[in-house]
């Protein structure tokens, strides 16, 4: 019987724990970004016309997110029927945007970001399935505008 | 020394470039870490201690690349790119390349551009 308890054990625990814990992360996350909101940051790797710049360096920030129990349960019966994976976007969305906050706490009094680059790499996690953990690099070139 | 991932450094001129230079790091992640990432999983979220060991790797892969730059005299490295791989099950590489180049700040100086957001609400 304690064969199937277990599994259900961590199975509740992580739908409860992990379903609080993301919802406090979103929060962190809209909160922080609206702080951050008027700090631009693009793709292009050439400077906005209007911008001229007194100095630049390079920033980063990254993350590295596990999803819960639940997660990975409900991820392994989804790859049975296929479709899009509900509860590994959820995983990633947060782990770029963390990152993207991060990097732009990192140059805290830059005036804009320049290239900005997501990259997103799994780390097994030493698990058997092999999505146990996403790591997720934020970086760009931070401009200091001329005073 | 500057590093930027554009191909200039904004408001600087490049005079001379070097080339490439890279720096690169291998790590392994170790048990205790690995305890408690594995207690995390259950519950999902942040695994800190994956995050400062990779952060710490990067850092470092940096400050090679750095070097070797200032080995060959330059005072900046532009388009710096990352990269990480697996090596090995619990072992990752981390690549930091980039130019080398000598900069001096930019003679002259665009003219601004007239401001255009007018009342753009």
């Amino acid at each position: 019987m304690i064969q199937l308890w277990v599994p259900l054990g961590l199975l509740a625990l992580g739908f409860i724990a992990g379903r609080i814990l993301e919802a406090r992360h979103y929060r962190a996350i809209r909160r922080r970004e609206d702080a951050w909101a008027g700090i631009e940051t693009h793709g292009l790797r050439v400077l906005p016309a209007d911008v001229r710049p007194a100095r630049a360096a390079l920033a980063s920030g990254s993350v590295v997110i596990s999803v819960d129990y639940w997660k990975r349960f409900a991820a392994a019966l989804k790859k049975l029927f296929g479709g899009e994976m509900h509860s590994y976007a959820s995983l990633i969305d947060r782990a770029r945007r963390e990152a993207v906050l991060r990097m732009k706490e990192s140059q805290p009094d830059a005036d804009l970001f320049v290239n900005v680059r997501i990259e997103t790499s799994t780390i097994g996690g030493g698990t058997e399935s092999g999505m146990g953990a996403v790591e997720v690099l934020a970086y760009g070139t931070a401009v200091w505008r001329v005073r | 020394m500057i590093t930027t991932n554009i191909e200039s450094v904004p408001g600087m001129q490049i005079v001379e470039h070097y080339g490439l230079v890279q720096g690169s790091t291998i790590r392994a992640k170790n048990v205790g870490r690995d305890l408690v990432a594995s207690l995390k999983n259950l519950v999902g979220g942040e695994l800190k201690g994956y995050t400062e060991l990779l952060q710490e790797s990067r850092e470092q892969a940096t400050e090679r690349m750095v070097a070797q730059a200032e080995e060959l005299g330059a005072n900046a490295v532009v388009n710096v790119r990352f990269s990480t791989s697996s090596v090995a099950a619990g072992a990752a590489e981390i690549l930091a390349y980039g130019t080398a180049v000598k900069v001096r700040p930019a003679r002259v100086l665009p003219p601004p551009l007239p401001d255009e957001d007018e009342d753009v609400e």
